[in-house]
């Protein structure tokens, strides 16, 4: 018997579910089916593989950024032929380029990967599964979030190409350097695209975001009251609210970004005089300004990165803990208490800025205050799995990896808040390591959590579990290899963004740490590669899904056909009569949501 | 060479993941799923255990390796410096303390509770007491590092003291320029719009100007003006005015536990107390390379990394010589109207550049 034999000795009992939902397909093109699709499963695929391409081009770019750090001295003519003259001059990364490298990977793992292709795959797929829904409230504009989303990428894939280079100022594109092209090349046609990507990706997810939150609050299924859908979908109700609220004000920072790199306004530019050009009329502006309005959107966007991986922990802990989630309601709450302090925040990127020492201490308290919903969450998911009856799927090790993660980098965040001991660990590789634990590889773990989990449904197959754990067991062990250290080097005042150390007597002793960093991140990307193999190498030759319900999972989602069409459910949608949360009731392993109370069962 | 190497050795690690991966899902359908699941699960839980040992002896074997690389082993170098530190590992024993004993829980957990047939999992949905416990404990612990920390950020904040020297920062790409009052104790008025690279690198207005609207303003013509090295006095408090010339950067003083942007068109202040000579760092710290830097910590542009600034903290005397030898920027502008050189006598100044001559031998010795 062949492999492909025995892995799919089941065909049989497959295509008997797969027959009912047949009737139901209208008719459907390629292109309406797999380019312009409405169906908001396929959009947020679309979502899911967009983002992965981003995450390999925003790897890639780490990589070459770590080579230049770990290897400062050593050339590579090879990466010249590969890369050409304008990255590479004497198999060294120019200073630009690294410039470039720096800016391009935040930006496009923040916005592309972390926010569309994490909640616009996961918003996209899950709030109408979950919550008993034909498709988004307007499949239309959700077609468009994506297509914009695609221009936005586009766009930013072409500043790549463009003479003067990418935009090479950061990922937080500070004025005046992002406004003044003579201060850097970078700030040329470059920034430009870039203004022009970032606009159109944020169209992007206001028209996603308000098409979730009309569907979370409009669409539910009869019986599915706020207080009974599962915490992914209040993860990504919240997501939406932050995006929706905060990203208007990123728009009009940019607007005037504009305005004053084309138009001769002010409003960020006063007092300036560039080197081989002279004094510029500018004044009166305040390069303060565009700090508040970027960082009004900045902070709420890293917990719009953040939350959805914390809806989906949540819920993938509880499922393969075979325990309900301890807390329910702690943890809407929380949830709510992060979503509205997240506004409260943003100056705590600023304490250094000259910001009014009081306004500062105001930030402080908000900013600790926040630890304490963190907290709560933190000690819900450990009490989660106390005393459960754990599997250890991918998609478990992975929450597990998240919650770690979360602990770890959340802590050191009660550091920076703190703005006294921020005077000195502001913009150093302490802040480096804060953010990518907390942020970058936490949600990343809750993303690959996500997809490890709910693969089986977006494509009726399994991933290959071996790889699975080797990706896993890989991923954190290099995570931590490659941003525990660096704590360190920021308690030496090691500042970021620099291109080379030896010139600096207080920070060149970190040399061989960072050759260190940068191999195992170059392993840990190589691991990535495995993980994106196996996810393409399953969508086509992945062992079949057989059971309906392969986790034995109380949501909505594990009620469709293992292959739902257009439409979710082939007959009626199924009405809901508890939370989703009851494992281990009265003894029993799991109750769907869709099972009605029986007489008998007990109260809590 | 050794890069296409490696890229070999990947792929083929690659294949031969690949071909175990795809076997064992091969043998798992044979074995029964059920089976294979619980075997791998055994599997996980024991490298559950495994990562959290491992991985707690990464930490204290990380924090052997490269805590002496830090700047925590030595004295900050500042007074304030001192109450940041002291701050830093009171924050590091809370957070600390809750970083171990949570990621035991966790992975202890993980292990402990890990699938077994004899198991009843406990159904536990809720519990206020356990709830509002691990509110209120967060809170308090909380709040005690915001009482502290609140009480440093105002005194850093806070007013220099009367008797700091007052020094003025502004950087540009990339590089700083320091200003001192010169005798009078007041800094000239500048302007933009007057800067000349080459002779008034950050405006000073020195001449009337009737198209700008401006009238020389005589107190900056005694200001001192010198790039890339400042120096400062140990003991002495000093107050730093920060400016830019063109994009944000940022006046980073990592041993003195201090850092402040600099904003064009907005002033910025910082003070702090040295408590090190340089020469005395050198010693502590055994560098005789030792050097107190000012990083720019703002991105400022593709030169941002080699934004390299030098502090040198000296003795009350040895900083009354070095200012002696300074010529106000001015005179330098136009050397035509220093007084000392249109006498054409120098003997005045001869002994005072003597004696500052045998004395920075004096320091060179140390
Ligand atoms: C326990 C709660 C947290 C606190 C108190 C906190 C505090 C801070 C502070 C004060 C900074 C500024 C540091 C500096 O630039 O000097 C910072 C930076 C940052 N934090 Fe957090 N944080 C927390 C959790 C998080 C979470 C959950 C995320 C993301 C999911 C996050 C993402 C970031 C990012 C991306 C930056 C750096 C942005 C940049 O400068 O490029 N933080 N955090
Ligand atoms: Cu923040
Ligand atoms: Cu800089």
């Amino acid at each position: 018997m062949s492999n492909e034999a025995v892995l799919h000795a089941h065909e049989a009992a497959v295509h008997q579910v797969h027959g009912d939902h047949h009737e139901h397909h209208h008719h459907e093109t390629f292109i309406t089916k797999y380019v312009f699709s409405m169906d908001h499963k396929m959009i947020a695929k679309q979502f899911l593989i967009t983002g992965m391409v981003w995450a390999v081009l925003g790897g890639l770019m780490s990589v070459l950024f770590r080579i230049q750090l770990g290897y400062p001295d050593a050339h590579f003519p090879w990466l010249q032929d590969i890369l050409g003259k304008w990255w590479v001059q004497d198999g060294r990364i120019t200073p630009q380029a690294y410039y470039a490298l720096v800016t391009t990977h935040g930006t496009v793992l923040v916005f592309f990967v972390l926010t569309a292709g994490l909640s616009g795959t996961f918003a996209n797929f899950l709030i109408p599964l979950q919550v008993g829904a034909r498709d988004m409230a307007s499949p239309f504009m959700n077609m468009l979030s994506y297509w914009f989303f695609f221009t936005a990428s586009l766009v930013m894939l072409s500043s790549m190409f463009v003479e003067t280079g990418p935009f090479s100022g950061g990922w937080t594109a500070y004025p005046p350097l992002s406004a003044l092209g003579d201060a850097s090349p970078g700030s040329k046609t470059g920034m430009d695209l870039w203004l022009i990507a970032m606009a159109l990706f944020v169209i992007s997810s206001l028209l996603g975001g308000l098409n979730y939150i009309a569907t979370v609050l409009n669409m539910r299924t009869k019986g599915m009251s706020m207080t009974r859908m599962p915490l992914t979908i209040w993860a990504l109700f919240f997501t939406a609210v932050l995006g929706v609220l905060s990203f208007p004000v990123l728009f009009s920072g940019f607007i005037l970004l504009i305005f004053d790199r084309n138009f001769g306004t002010s409003f960020y530019l006063s007092d300036i005089f560039v080197n081989g050009v002279g004094a510029l009329p500018n004044e009166g502006g305040s390069a303060i300004l565009y700090q508040h309005l970027f960082w009004f959107l900045g902070h709420p966007e890293v917990y719009i990165i953040l939350l959805p991986a914390m809806g989906m922990v949540s819920e993938i802990l509880s499922t393969n803990a075979r325990k309900p989630i301890f807390g329910y309601m702690a943890m809407i709450g929380s949830l709510f208490a992060i979503a509205v302090l997240a506004f409260l925040v943003w100056a705590h990127h600023m304490f250094v800025t000259g910001l009014n020492p009081f306004l500062g201490s105001i930030f402080v308290l908000l900013t600790l205050l926040i630890a304490v919903p963190s907290a709560i969450k933190v000690f819900n998911w450990l009490t989660t799995i106390w005393r459960g009856n754990i599997r250890f799927t991918p998609g478990m090790l992975f929450a597990i990896g998240f919650v770690s993660l979360f602990i770890s980098g959340g802590l050191t965040g009660i550091w920076l808040g703190n703005s006294a001991l921020d005077i000195h660990l502001h913009d150093t590789y302490f802040v480096i390591a804060h953010f990518h634990i907390v942020m970058g590889v936490a949600s990343m773990f809750g993303m690959f959590a996500g997809i490890y989990h709910w693969f089986p449904k977006m494509y009726g197959r399994y991933l290959n579990n071996t790889l699975a754990y080797i990706h896993f067991w890989v991923t954190i062990a290099g995570a931590y290899m490659i941003f525990w250290p660096m704590h360190y080097e920021g308690l030496a005042g090691m500042p970021r963004r620099y291109y080379d150390y030896s010139i600096w007597e207080s920070f060149k002793q970190f040399a061989d740490l960072n050759r260190f960093i940068s191999t195992i991140a170059i392993i840990v990307f190589a691991t990535q590669l495995l993980f994106l193999f196996n996810f393409f190498y399953s969508i086509f030759k992945g062992r079949k899904v057989t059971q309906q319900n392969p986790w034995n999972s109380n949501t909505l989602e594990w009620t469709t056909p293992i292959r739902p069409g257009h439409g979710n459910w082939p007959g009626e949608i199924p009405e809901v009569h508890r939370w989703a949360y009851d494992y281990g009731k009265d003894g029993r392993d799991f109750i769907p949501q869709t099972e009605p109370i029986g007489a008998d069962e007990s109260h809590h | 060479m050794t890069m296409f190497l490696t890229i070999a050795v990947i792929v083929l690690v690659f294949l031969v993941i690949f071909q175990i991966a795809k076997a064992s899902e091969y043998v798992a359908v044979l074995k029964g799923e059920e089976n294979s699941r619980k075997q791998t699960n055994k599997i996980n839980g024991f490298l559950m255990i495994g990562f959290l040992v491992l991985g707690l002896i990464g930490v204290w074997y990380c924090n052997d390796a490269l805590y002496k690389k830090t700047l925590l082993p030595l004295d900050a170098a500042s007074v304030q410096g001192e109450r940041v530190d002291s701050m830093l590992w009171v924050t590091l024993a809370v957070t600390g303390l809750v970083f171990i004993i949570t990621q035991i829980l966790l992975f202890y957990f993980a292990y402990k509770y890990q699938e077994s047939d004899k198991r009843k999992v406990f159904y536990f949905p809720h519990n206020n007491k356990l709830e509002v416990l691990w509110t209120v404990v967060p809170a308090i612990a909380l709040t005690v590092l915001v009482v502290i920390g609140l009480r440093n950020w105002f005194y850093f904040t806070g007013d220099a003291p009367d008797n700091a020297m007052k020094i003025e920062v502004t950087g540009k790409q990339f590089g700083w320029i320091f200003r001192y009052p010169g005798k009078d104790g007041v800094f000239g008025k500048k302007y933009y719009k007057v800067i000349d690279p080459a002779s008034n690198s950050i405006g000073l207005v020195w001449k009337d100007n009737a198209e700008l609207n401006l009238k020389d303003d005589p107190a900056s013509h005694d200001d001192i003006v010198n790039e890339q090295t400042m120096y400062v006095v140990k003991g002495k408090p000093v107050k730093l005015i920060i400016g830019s010339r063109d994009v944000i950067h940022d006046v980073g003083l990592s041993q003195f536990r201090m850092k402040m942007d600099a904003v064009p068109g907005i002033p910025t202040t910082m003070w702090f107390t040295p408590k090190y000579t340089t020469a005395e760092m050198k010693k502590i710290t055994g560098n005789e390379n030792f050097q107190y830097e000012i990083s720019c910590d703002q991105m400022c542009g593709n030169g941002h990394y080699s934004m390299k600034g030098v502090i040198e903290v000296v003795t009350q005397e040895e900083f009354d010589m070095w200012m002696a030898k300074q010529t106000p920027y001015y005179l330098q502008a136009f050397p035509d109207k220093d007084p000392s050189k249109q006498k054409a006598d120098s003997t005045t100044a001869k002994p005072a550049v003597a004696n500052a001559a045998t004395m920075l031998k004096a320091v060179a010795k140390n």
